[in-house]
């Protein structure tokens, strides 16, 4: 890893990746909404003693803004080669199950707009014939639930988008890897409960790390032990599951 | 067919499930775990532009900001209303390593912030007996450390803070700009807003490494006489007691400086300890008493007598020896400990019938430290510090036999001038309060009229 550009840097995850390379001489392109929390971000990460912060402000779900941090990240660092996509949304459950454009949106933030992405920054790894596209979805992605169907819709959506991509890209040996992270102490999981089942962002940020290290596995899950739960959650028959309500 | 606790009409009527906010949160305690209660709800700031809008939408005297809840009693909780996490604050935000400046969000630890000015040759100029405590958690309560006699409290090194309000959403206070507010905010334990962010002077050391002695004392006029040789030459000194010594305390007393040349690639290094040891939950509350506690002291003490006298020690190893074990205070058990803490004056005479209050009760105190402050004032308006001898005592929480002890050992140290420390406790009352801390009034003052905490509560209200 020695360039590596992150959409969505300001997400609590990605925040403690960036921290975690700090000492791995890794120059990186931060790209976010907030220009103040990008600043703030990188004058830490510059204090911490990171190489070359960039930072670029765009709203990934616009895909004119999309292209443009494309643009800035080839202009700027020029031949990255690890990509970490680290946005996505949970919006408040409460609100409207039954609304349409609350559906529509919860889809386009963490599928549409991370699938648009993602083939275009794989234009980029296609050409270099090497290199690492990493996306974050979720365990919820792997069953459909009462409780957040919309969003693992949405990022299993995007799960099956980066197994497909995995194996378009596979001969020209650029590796694409599907983080499936449980849920994490995050703001994204304010109001779950137990908290104690939540996973420490810097653990998982610590594990996603070392996969874009070794640029595999091909689907981390973490914590680790996710993969036989949800092996078993997705075993579980059709009705069983239905009257289950988990 | 279906059993009724899977019937599909339950989903149709909860389809969601219902926000944990409304639901209260029990799992909030202290470092003494003792009180419990639950908490209306837990906000968390991960970033400082948030700040403004929470306290905004607060209610009055509703939400308690804070940081890792090292302290002992409830100075760091809130019970029924609300808790602001400012733990994700947590970045750097300017150094200047030429002159030893450092500037970082509240929610920094002091454990990040050695592991980034150490290697620059820098340290932190007060140093609790623990790294885990954000900055802002160390202003709140205006810590103390071993160098007292050379350094004061924390708050004398402060050179800038920012400060959110619910009337200001962003307040710089300094030894030249507000004043009032600066000097509450040092030691005001939360109470006069959200501290975003600090800026620090660093103190040059010249290695990580301290050289340490140490000498057994067999009475109380030794220890004087060796805090009054020791306090002019060594950086860091204090005590430790032990709790079973008959009519006049023993113990030893340590001293360190930072040792002066840089100790290039020192074997004990790669022997420090890499991960904290974790301690289980559930230990049960029994396993200290006396007897245990008793051999404790005794193998504690017979090991200190037989080790080397002086030696060169890493500074991790030094200021937090506890910090190896994770959660130490499940040793405690369920019941949780309560701390004591107080300042008394340079009177021999007061801190025997202490002691001797201690062991009549026949409850013991796991751990007895004793420092000299030194006459460093600190700014702070509600600081604890002042000149005399403090003396820190931890008891396994056995409810009223424990409390009662405390009110006998408040008789002794209050009427003659003494004080507690809030960071500590749990149970003082108002009278005992309004006694160690003369100008609480002027403090008030200064509160945010939308911060509360239990312990302000219970020290102020009827």
């Amino acid at each position: 890893m020695k360039k590596i550009v992150i959409l969505g840097a300001l997400s609590a995850i990605a925040r403690q990746v960036a921290r975690q390379i700090v000492g791995h001489d890794v120059e990186m392109l931060l790209v976010g909404r907030s220009p103040r929390r990008l600043a703030e971000l990188r004058r830490d990460l510059q204090l911490r003693g990171s190489k070359r912060v960039e930072i670029f402000q765009a709203d990934l779900e616009n895909l004119e803004e999309q292209r443009a941090a494309y643009e800035y990240a080839r202009r700027q660092l020029v031949d990255f080669d690890v990509l970490l996509l680290a946005y996505g949304a949970l919006l408040d459950p409460k609100s409207a199950v039954c609304d349409s454009q609350w559906v529509t949106r919860q889809l386009t933030v963490n599928f549409v707009s991370a699938a648009a992405a993602l083939t275009l920054f794989a234009e980029h790894f296609e050409k270099r014939m090497e290199g690492c596209l990493a996306a974050i979805t979720s365990v919820a992605g792997d069953r459909g639930r009462p409780a957040n169907y919309v969003y693992g819709s949405a990022k299993g959506g995007l799960a099956l988008f980066l197994q497909g991509l995995r194996a378009r890209l596979h001969p020209c040996g650029v590796s694409v890897i599907t983080i499936k992270p449980g849920p994490v102490d995050t703001p994204m999981t304010e109001f779950f409960q137990p908290r104690r089942l939540l996973a420490r962002p810097e653990s998982v940020a610590a594990e996603i790390v070392r996969a874009l290290e070794r640029r595999r596995p091909a689907v981390l899950y973490t914590p680790a032990y996710w993969r036989p739960l949800m092996a078993g959650i997705r075993a579980l028959p059709e009705p069983i599951m239905r009257r289950l309500q988990i | 067919m279906a059993v009724p606790v899977f019937s599909r009409r339950a989903s149709v009527s909860s389809p969601v499930p219902e926000s944990s906010l409304g639901r209260g949160r029990r799992d909030i305690e202290s470092w003494g775990r003792y009180p419990h209660g639950a908490h209306r709800r837990v906000l968390r700031a991960w970033w400082s532009d948030q700040v403004p809008a929470c306290l905004a939408n607060a209610g009055p005297a509703s939400i308690l900001p804070g940081g890792l809840r090292r302290s002992y009693g409830d100075s760091c909780l809130n019970f029924g209303r609300d808790l602001l996490d400012c733990t994700p604050l947590d970045r750097f935000l300017f150094a200047d390593f030429q002159r030893g400046i450092l500037r970082c969000e509240a929610g920094v630890t002091l454990h990040e912030i050695l592991r980034m000015v150490v290697p620059r040759g820098w340290f932190l100029p007060v140093l609790p007996g623990t790294a885990h405590v954000t900055l802002g958690g160390a202003i709140a309560n205006d810590i103390h450390g071993k160098n007292h006699h050379r350094q004061g409290s924390i708050g004398r090194h402060l050179r800038q803070l920012m400060l959110s309000r619910s009337d200001a959403p962003e307040l710089l206070c300094s030894p030249n700009s507000e004043i009032e507010l600066f000097r509450a905010t040092i030691g005001g334990l939360g109470l006069t807003g959200v501290i975003l962010w600090a800026e620090m002077q660093l103190k040059p050391v010249s290695s990580p490494w301290l050289l340490a002695r140490k000498s057994v004392f067999k009475s109380l006029d030794e220890f004087f006489y060796l805090t009054a040789q020791n306090d002019d030459s060594e950086e860091y000194t204090v005590a430790w007691l032990d709790g079973f010594a008959r009519s006049d305390p023993q113990g030893v007393f340590f001293s360190a400086s930072h040792a002066p040349a840089p100790v290039e690639n020192h074997s004990g290094e790669a022997s420090l300890q890499r991960h904290a040891f974790p301690v289980a939950r559930g230990i049960p509350g029994q396993c200290l008493n006396p007897w245990t506690i008793r051999l404790f002291n005794a193998a504690y003490r017979n090991y200190q007598e037989r080790s080397t006298r002086t030696k060169l020690i890493h500074y991790r190893s030094f200021f937090f020896p506890l910090d190896s074990l994770d959660n130490w205070n499940r040793i405690y058990g369920r019941g949780g400990l309560v701390q004591y803490q107080c300042l008394l004056p340079e009177d021999p005479g007061i801190l025997r019938r202490l002691l001797a209050k201690i062991s009549i009760s026949g409850q013991v105190s796991f751990l007895m430290v004793l420092k000299r402050f030194g006459n460093l004032a600190s700014p702070g308006i509600l600081a604890f510090p002042r000149p005399g001898l403090t003396l820190a005592l931890d008891f396994p929480m056995r409810g009223r036999r424990t409390l009662q002890l405390l009110d006998e050992l408040d008789a002794i140290v209050l009427p003659c001038g003494g004080a507690l420390y809030p960071a500590k406790d749990a149970r003082m009352s108002r009278a005992a309060f309004q006694s160690s801390f003369p100008n609480w009034r002027r403090f008030r003052a200064a509160i945010d009229p939308k911060c509360s905490s239990s312990f302000w509560r219970r020290v102020t209200e009827w």
